[in-house]
This record gives structure tokens, sequence and C-alpha cells, in this order.
């Protein structure tokens, strides 16, 4: 197992190392130790393979994430898993503002709390976050979910276009053309399946709320022509 | 961008180590403001002495200069150099004619702040420079702030630079920009405030002092400041005896605060708080938009 102590080799010779790899590579389990809150740990890997990350981490730690699993043993500073592709992404603390931001698929778990813009102009990416979430989250959110077992800030859902927020606590206030939805019977086996993958296990369907877009700001409105 | 650090320490045994883990701090957050840095360290001190810190470059006259103050003052006035900077202890009842004395004597020497516990010092270049230059890792206390800027709202000078003291003992870091600054300014000009540059953050802190002269504590004033101040900003403040954090409402500009039996740490980023001793048993949070974060020495 290729072990990497980032303080004896820099976040550059980390990230060349997990680029370098092929998509049949062996070394298929990675830990990276000492990584003390430095930026871009782990961003742009593009390989099957798993990563332990055994402390807190910087600014955008697993951005632009494909196929890879990667386990932060501690918190995650901006932009964890930014404009993820594919894969897991696993924050064992809390993440810090714009969690998962742009992400177009894949799974990011927040074991604790995020803060401000968590899924912000998330396009298919999956979040669940265990604790709560900051204002702004999902703010023009186009397509994914993101699951929310505490509560969420001011402003939830702002402008969104297409992509579905459980909450399972209270709800600050929505943002504009964010509206609660009822939970058809697809909406709750594709909860119940999140719920699945992030292993939680005290899930009961019935104690959470579904939110989504009014589409009502699609489309220039003529009875709006006053506001111009 | 700007990069912060602060530092209040619980466990007094820390205290010879207080100057020693801020410089380690600065150093990590070198990244976010290389263009100049500046430190607010509380030391020792007494009610009844006042301690000037005066930005003084002629390293020649600093005998002259105490045996002349403290003729004219009649009493003994103590000066230690660091750097360019001096300290001045004089008698707390004595500080106007000081500076009145001084004022008309040597123009050429700035205040840069006056407490009876509270140091300044501040200078263009990397913060690990400025750090070293004023002997920052062997300096003592029970709290200091320290700033790295990458200045945007005014040039980069020594009195751009953080902190910030408007009052005695009051000092403020500020990361981001303020937009009703000027409005600010003309208000706190009425109240009898002068200011020394054309710095946003400048006006926060006159603000906070203002607020405080008229009988708030730091966390009110810095409640008051959420309604009054319009723009981004991460607040950390220090007064005599506290030692306060304050986000925007929207809370754009990272913070990280540490606490834990031995201390309240401060940073910009996660980085700048690994260097201390015991992170791993801290708790580890980022403080709230619009929330003040206060401690007080008891």
């Amino acid at each position: 197992m290729p072990m990497i102590d980032l303080d004896r080799q820099t976040v550059r010779e980390l990230n060349a190392a997990l680029h370098r790899l092929a998509p049949d590579t062996n070394e298929t389990l990675w830990e990276v130790t000492n990584s003390d809150g430095k930026h871009a740990i782990g961003a742009g890997v593009d390989a099957p393979i798993e990563i332990h990350i055994k402390g807190h981490v910087g600014y955008y730690c697993a951005g632009m994430n494909k196929q890879a699993s990667i386990c932060i043993h501690g918190n995650a500073g901006t932009g964890v898993a930014e404009n993820m592709m594919s894969g897991v992404v696993h924050v064992m603390g809390d993440a810090s503002q714009s969690a998962g931001a742009t992400g177009h698929g894949g799974l990011l778990i927040v074991d604790g709390d995020a803060a401000a813009r968590c899924g912000i102009s998330m396009k298919g990416i999956d979040i669940i976050v265990k604790g709560s979430i900051g204002a702004m989250s999902a703010f023009m959110a186009q397509a994914g979910n993101l699951v929310v077992l505490g509560d969420a800030g001011e402003a939830l859902g702002d402008s969104i276009y297409e992509a579905t927020i459980f909450v399972r606590g209270k709800v600050r206030s929505l943002g504009a053309d964010c509206i609660e939805k009822p939970m058809a019977k697809e909406d709750r086996a594709r909860l119940a399946e999140l719920l699945r993958r992030a292993g939680v296990e005290d899930g009961d369907l019935d104690e959470f709320r579904m939110y989504g877009s009014a589409r009502r700001l699609y489309n220039f409105h003529i009875d709006n022509i006053a506001s111009y | 961008m700007c990069g912060i650090v602060g530092l209040f320490l619980k466990n007094e045994q820390l205290q010879p180590e207080l100057g020693e883990h801020l410089s380690r701090m600065l150093a990590t957050m070198s990244a976010r403001g290389p263009d100049s840095a500046g430190i607010a360290i509380y030391g020792a001190g007494t009610d009844d002495l006042i301690k000037l810190t005066l930005r003084a470059a002629d390293t020649d006259m600093d005998r002259d200069l105490a045996r002349r103050l403290g003729a004219a003052l009649k009493t003994p006035v103590d000066l230690v150099r660091r750097s360019n900077h001096i300290v001045v202890t004089i008698p707390r009842v004595l500080q106007s004619q000081a500076l009145a004395w001084l004022r008309e004597h040597h123009p050429e020497i700035h205040l840069v702040s006056a407490g009876s516990r509270m140091e300044i010092y501040k200078e263009v270049g990397l913060p690990e420079r400025v750090a070293d230059q004023f002997a920052l890792p062997a300096m003592q206390g029970t709290h200091g702030i320290g700033h790295t800027r990458m200045a945007t709202e005014s040039a980069v000078t020594t009195d751009g630079a953080h902190p910030f003291s408007t009052g005695a003992d009051q000092c403020l870091v500020h990361n981001g920009s303020l937009s009703n600054h000027n409005a600010v300014r003309r208000g706190l000009k009425r109240e009898g405030f002068v200011f020394e540059t054309e710095n946003d953050s400048e006006v926060a802190a006159g603000y906070l002092t203002w607020r405080m002269r008229e009988g708030d504590s730091l966390k009110q004033a810095l409640t008051s400041s959420l309604v009054a101040l319009d723009g981004f900003f991460t607040f950390v403040a220090g007064t005599r005896d506290g030692f306060a954090v304050l986000r925007d409402p929207i809370a754009c500009k990272p913070a990280i605060l540490a606490e834990s039996d031995d201390y309240v740490a401060f940073g910009s980023e996660f980085r700048a708080l690994a260097v201390l001793p015991g992170i791993e048993n801290a708790r580890v949070f980022e403080p709230e938009p619009a929330t003040v974060y206060a401690w007080e020495r008891r």
C-alpha cells in the first residue's frame, strides 16, 4: 500500500503519482498522512482506487474526482469534491462551504455538518450530509440529490433548476422558486437507496420533506414586466 | 484575500510561548497575504502605565529621545526598540502630554498603538520576515492577533497594514472589503475620530472603538456592526482582556476556530491551526455567519 507523508512529500508529488495511475493499477489502496489542512489533496484522480487521508484537509480536496473512493478522516475545507464526476468522497468530520459544488456525478457523504452553499450549482452529484447545512445550499442546483439529516440554513435551493432536496430537520427558509413537493413512490425509493449507500440505518423516510423547483424562473413572465 | 491568525490562551502556562505559536501560525498564512504583516500582542502591563508603540526608524536617537521626553514629562521613560518600532512606557496620566510633545518635536514618529498591555508591530514584506524582524517568536502574553495582507482596497504601505488600533488596547484585523466605509467614516469624524488612512478596515476599527466608548461591550459593538457595516468581512478583534470573531451574514471570507482547555485559536484556514500543540484534541469548527463569538479573560 502506497503511504504518502505530506510532511516529506509535496501535494504536487502526491497528485502527480495519483494522476500517473493506469486504470488497471494494482496500487488500489493509498494512505495519506500529515494532511494538516493542505489544499488540493487528491484533486483530479481518475482511477478506481481507495484513498484514506488521515487528517484535516484544506481547499478543493478530491476535486474533479473520477472513479476513486476518497475518505477524509477529519474536516474538509472549502469546495471538497467540487466538480466531482464519479466515485465516492466521504468526509468523516465537517465540510466547509461549497461542498460538492458543481458536481456532475458520484456520491459525497459528510458525517458532520456542511457550511454555506453546499451543493451550489450541482449538476448530478448525490450529496448526503448527516449533520446540518448552511445558508444558500443547492443554489442554482441543476440535477442530482441533496439529502440532509439535520437542518438547512436560509434560502435553501435558491433559483433551483432541477435537483431534489430531502431534509429531515428544519428548513430556516426556502430561496426563490424553491418549493416543497409531495414525495412520490419513486422519490421515496431514491431516498431509501441514497440512505442505504451512505450507511444510514435509522432513516425513517416519513421524517423527510422534499423540495424542488417551482419552475417559475424558467421563462420570462410578462406579469413581471414592472420589475425590470 | 488576506490571512488572519489569532490565539487567546486559557492556560497560563502557555503564555511564554505565545509569540512562538503566533509566528508559526502567521507564516502558514503567507500565501494568503504576502504584501505586509502585522501583529498585536497583549503582554505584561499595569493600569497606571501606558505603552505607546511608535514607528521610529532612526535607531540612533533612542537614548536621547527617552531622556528628552522624560525631561518634558518630568518622569523616567522606559524605551524598548524592536527594529523600526519603539515601545515607550509612561504613566497613563501623561499620555496626551507625551503625544503632544512627540507631535511637536518628532513629527516623523508615527503612533501605531497605545495600551496598558497591547503592542502592535507591522511592516510591509513577507509575514515570516516581518515576524523575525520584530522578534515575535520570543514575545510572551495572554493573547495576540496577526494579519497577512493582500491589498485590495488601498495601497501596500506600512500604514495600510493590519492590525488597526483606534482605541487603547483595542485592535482589529479584517479580511474582506467594506462598501460603505466612506459614509461610516464621515459619521465617526463627526464623533471626533481622526483617521490615519483611507483604509476601510480602519473605519471598522473606529466604529468598534466608538461603540465601546458609548458603553458597549466588545460583543455588543460587534453585534451592532452587523447593521452599520456593509460588505464582506471576517473580523478578529482584541481588547485588553477580550478576543472576538465575527463573519458577515454571507460568510464569504473563510474562518475556522479551535477551542480546547488550553486556548482559543483562529485561522483563515486550518493550516494555520495545524501547527498548534494539542490541536488534535481541540474542538475545530467554522464560526457561523453573522454570529459574534467572544471570549473574556477573568
